[in-house]
C-alpha cells in the first residue's frame, strides 16, 4: 500500500507541509524533511521550483527564484533525495508544474520518483482531463498518486468526476485566490468546507491555501482529513533558516509551543 | 491536414489549456460561450460597427509602388498601422470587450509588454465604462513610460509586475493570478494568439477581420482573391493569424512568418522561438517555447518590444512544424534598416515590429510578378526614441 494511503488511514488529523526544494539554500531539502518529520509532521510536499509558478503568490515565488538562482534542477532534487528512505518514513510528494516534468520526460519522471520514494505527485497545471486520457497508466504503473485540486467554484459533477479518478486526497483549495494570500477562514469558507464534507466522496479532503498557524490548521481540520501549509512555512524558514524548522510544527499543532 | 484549430482546442499536437484548476470555471466559461457569442447577430452588428466608426475599418490595402520598384515585385502594405490607437490590437479588444459584456463581466484585467495592447484594452474600456487594469513588467514600464501615460489617461489602473524576469511572460503571470483571485466578475483580456484555449482561436477569430479585408481589397487591385504570399511578423502571433486565417487551408497561398532574432538567431539573445523553442507548456498552452533543458522558461530579446516573447501561439507552432509557414529570422540591425527604408520610400514610419516583416525584402527574391502583402501591424510613433537612439536623431 502507498505510504499516503495508510498515514490517510490512521485515525488522526493531518498536518502537512510544502516546501521549495533548493531554499533558503540549495542543500537544505534533506535536512528540512528530516527535521520536519521528527517534529510530527504527517506527509511533505516537496517543491519543484519553476520559472512562472501561475498558482502561486509572492511567497512561494520569491522561494522558487530563489531557489533556482541557488542552482535547484530536475536531476539535483533526485539527487539529493537519493537515500532519503534511509531516514524518512512519512509520504514525500513532489508538487511542481508540469513544463519541467514534460521536459524530462513524464515516464522517466516518474520513474525516477518510484526509484526515490516518492509517494504521489501534485502538478498544478496538468488538467485532470490531459491526465486521465494521457498519464494515468505511467502513473499506476509506477505507483504514484496523484493528486488533484477543487475550489469554491468547482461544479459539483466534476467534484465527483475528481473524486472518480483520485486514488489518495482530494486538494480542497480553501478560496479562490493563489497561495499565500489570506489567513484564517470566513462564513463563506466554512460553508464551502462543510458543503464538501457532507459529499461523502470516497477520497479524503485536505484543505489548502490561507492555513498559517495553529487556529486556521484547527478550524480547517475541524472538516477535513488534515490541512496543507506551504507559504506560511517558506516565510519561517527566510526569518528563521533551517535549523529551527521545528518550532514551526510544534506551533502548529500545540498553541502553547 | 487541418491548419485550424480542433474541437479539442488543439492546432495539430499543439493547444490545449493546461491551466490549474482554480483557472477551470473562467476558462471553462469562455470554451462554452465564446463561439455561441461571436455568431449573435447581435454582436456582429455591434463588433462591425465599432471596427467601421471606431476603429476606422476598413483599413487600407496600399500597392507600395516604390518599395515594389527596388524589390521588383508587387507588394501590398495592409495597413494596420492607420487603425485607431496605432495598431492590429484594438481588433481583438473591440471584440473582447463585447464578450466581457456578454457574460455580464464587470471587470478587465490584460497584461502588456510594450503597452501598446495595454492601451488597446484601456480604450475599449473606456468606451464601455468598464474597470480596466492592466499588468507590466517593472522594467517595461520604465521603458515605456508614453504608453504607461496613455493608459492612464484612459482610466486604467497600471500595475507593477515585480516578479520574475519583470517583462511581458511575468505580467501575464500576474494577470492570471488576478484572474484566480477573481473568478467571477472579471474577464481577461488577452492581447495575443495565446493562453489557453479557446484564447488562441478567439483571438484568431477577431484579428481575421485582416485577411478578409485583404480578400476583397485584392480584388479592386488585381482581380484576384488571393495573393502569392502573404507575410507578417510574429511575438505571440496575433497579427499573423489575423493576416493569414482566411489563407490557411489555400495552400496556394504562401504564408511567411517573421521573428526576431534580436542580436542573432546563436547569440544568446533572441526571441526567434521556432528555431531556438522547444515544446512545452507556456501560459496555459502547449507549444514551441524558449527555455532551459530542465525546463524553465527563459527570457527572450528584441529591440522591439512587441516580440520578445519566449512562446509564440499554438497555431504558429503548427504551422511551422507542418511547414505549412515559412519562418524567417530578422535580426535588430536589418529591422531598423528596412523601418526606414520604408519611411524614405513610402513617407510611412513603420513599428519596429511591422519592420521585421518589411527586413524579408533583403533577405528573399520574389518575382516581378508575384503579389506579396505584408501586414504593416502598426505604426512607429510608439518607437520614436528606439528610432532616434539607433540612428543618433
Amino acid at each position: 500500500m502507498n505510504r499516503i494511503n495508510k498515514k490517510l488511514n490512521e485515525n488522526k488529523k493531518l498536518l502537512s507541509i510544502y516546501f521549495t526544494a533548493g531554499y533558503p539554500n540549495l542543500d537544505d531539502t534533506v535536512s528540512i524533511i528530516q527535521n520536519l518529520e521528527k517534529s510530527g509532521v504527517d506527509m511533505i510536499e516537496i517543491g519543484l521550483p519553476f520559472s512562472d509558478p501561475l498558482a502561486d503568490g509572492p511567497t512561494i515565488q520569491a522561494s522558487s527564484t530563489q531557489a533556482l538562482i541557488n542552482g535547484m534542477t530536475t536531476e539535483a532534487l533526485f539527487k539529493q533525495l537519493k537515500d532519503i528512505r534511509k531516514t524518512v518514513n512519512i509520504p514525500l510528494i513532489i508538487m511542481g508544474y508540469f513544463n519541467p516534468i514534460l521536459q524530462y520526460g513524464v515516464e522517466a519522471f516518474c520513474k525516477k520518483c518510484s526509484e526515490t520514494g516518492i509517494d504521489g505527485l501534485i502538478i498544478p497545471d496538468l488538467p485532470v482531463n490531459v491526465y486521465n486520457e494521457q498519464y494515468k497508466p505511467i502513473f499506476e504503473k509506477y505507483d504514484l498518486i496523484n493528486v488533484f485540486l477543487i475550489t469554491p467554484q468547482t461544479s459539483i459533477e466534476r467534484i465527483h468526476f475528481i473524486d472518480s479518478i483520485s486514488n489518495g486526497f482530494i486538494y480542497m483549495v480553501s478560496s479562490a485566490s493563489v497561495t499565500g494570500s489570506s489567513s484564517g477562514f470566513g462564513e463563506e469558507q466554512i460553508n464551502y468546507f462543510k458543503r464538501i464534507a457532507n459529499m461523502n466522496l470516497k477520497n479524503p479532503q485536505i484543505i489548502g491555501f490561507g492555513i498559517s498557524d495553529h487556529n486556521s490548521f484547527t478550524q480547517a481540520t475541524t472538516y477535513a482529513k488534515g490541512a496543507i501549509i506551504g507559504s506560511a512555512f517558506i516565510k519561517h524558514l527566510s526569518n528563521n533558516g533551517v535549523k529551527d524548522t521545528a518550532d514551526f510544527p510544534n506551533a502548529i499543532l500545540n498553541q502553547l509551543t | 491536414m487541418t491548419y485550424n484549430i480542433n474541437e479539442k482546442g488543439y492546432y495539430g499536437e499543439f493547444g490545449g489549456a493546461y491551466i490549474p484548476e482554480m483557472l477551470y470555471p473562467n476558462v471553462e466559461e469562455l470554451r462554452q460561450n465564446y463561439l455561441k457569442v461571436m455568431k449573435e447577430p447581435s454582436f456582429q452588428k455591434e463588433f462591425n460597427l465599432l471596427l467601421k466608426d471606431y476603429v476606422g475599418r476598413p483599413s487600407p490595402l496600399y500597392f507600395a509602388k516604390r518599395l515594389s520598384e527596388k524589390y521588383n515585385t508587387k507588394i501590398y502594405l495592409k495597413r494596420e498601422d492607420l487603425n485607431h490607437t496605432g495598431a492590429h490590437k484594438i481588433n481583438n479588444t473591440i471584440g473582447q470587450i463585447l464578450m466581457a459584456q456578454r457574460l455580464g463581466k464587470k471587470r478587465i484585467i490584460a497584461e502588456t509588454g510594450a503597452g501598446q495592447h495595454g492601451v488597446a484594452t484601456a480604450t475599449v474600456c473606456a468606451l464601455m465604462g468598464l474597470e480596466c487594469i492592466v499588468y507590466m513588467g517593472e522594467i517595461d514600464i520604465a521603458r515605456q513610460a508614453p504608453n504607461v501615460a496613455r493608459m492612464k489617461m484612459l482610466g486604467a489602473t497600471v500595475i507593477s509586475a515585480k516578479s520574475g524576469s519583470k517583462t511581458l511572460k511575468d505580467a501575464t503571470n500576474e494577470a492570471i493570478r488576478d484572474w484566480i483571485n477573481n473568478p467571477v466578475d472579471t474577464h481577461y483580456i488577452i492581447g495575443s494568439v495565446v493562453g489557453p484555449h479557446p484564447y488562441p482561436d478567439m483571438v484568431a477569430r477577431f484579428q481575421s477581420v485582416v485577411s478578409k479585408e485583404i480578400q476583397w481589397q485584392l480584388k479592386e487591385h488585381e482581380d484576384k482573391t488571393k495573393p502569392d504570399y502573404v507575410v507578417a511578423c510574429v511575438g505571440g502571433g496575433s497579427n499573423a493569424a489575423g493576416a493569414f486565417y482566411h489563407f490557411l487551408e489555400d495552400t496556394e497561398v504562401k504564408l511567411i512568418a517573421v521573428e526576431a532574432a534580436g542580436h542573432g538567431v546563436d547569440s544568446g539573445e533572441s526571441a526567434a522561438t521556432s528555431v531556438l523553442g522547444k515544446e512545452g507548456i507556456i501560459h496555459g498552452s502547449k507549444t514551441l517555447l524558449m527555455q532551459t533543458n530542465d525546463g524553465q522558461i527563459t527570457e527572450p530579446y528584441s529591440i522591439s518590444a512587441g516580440l520578445d516573447y519566449p512562446g509564440v501561439g499554438p497555431m504558429h507552432a503548427h504551422l511551422y512544424k507542418s511547414g505549412r509557414a515559412e519562418f524567417m529570422s530578422i535580426t535588430d540591425d536589418q529591422a531598423m534598416t528596412a523601418g526606414l527604408e520604408l519611411c524614405k520610400l513610402e513617407g510611412i514610419i513603420p513599428a519596429i515590429e511591422s519592420s521585421h516583416a518589411l527586413a524579408i525584402f533583403e533577405q528573399k527574391k520574389f518575382k516581378p510578378e508575384d503579389v506579396v502583402v505584408l501586414s504593416l501591424s502598426g505604426r512607429g510613433d510608439k518607437d520614436l526614441n528606439t528610432y532616434i537612439n539607433y540612428y543618433k536623431l
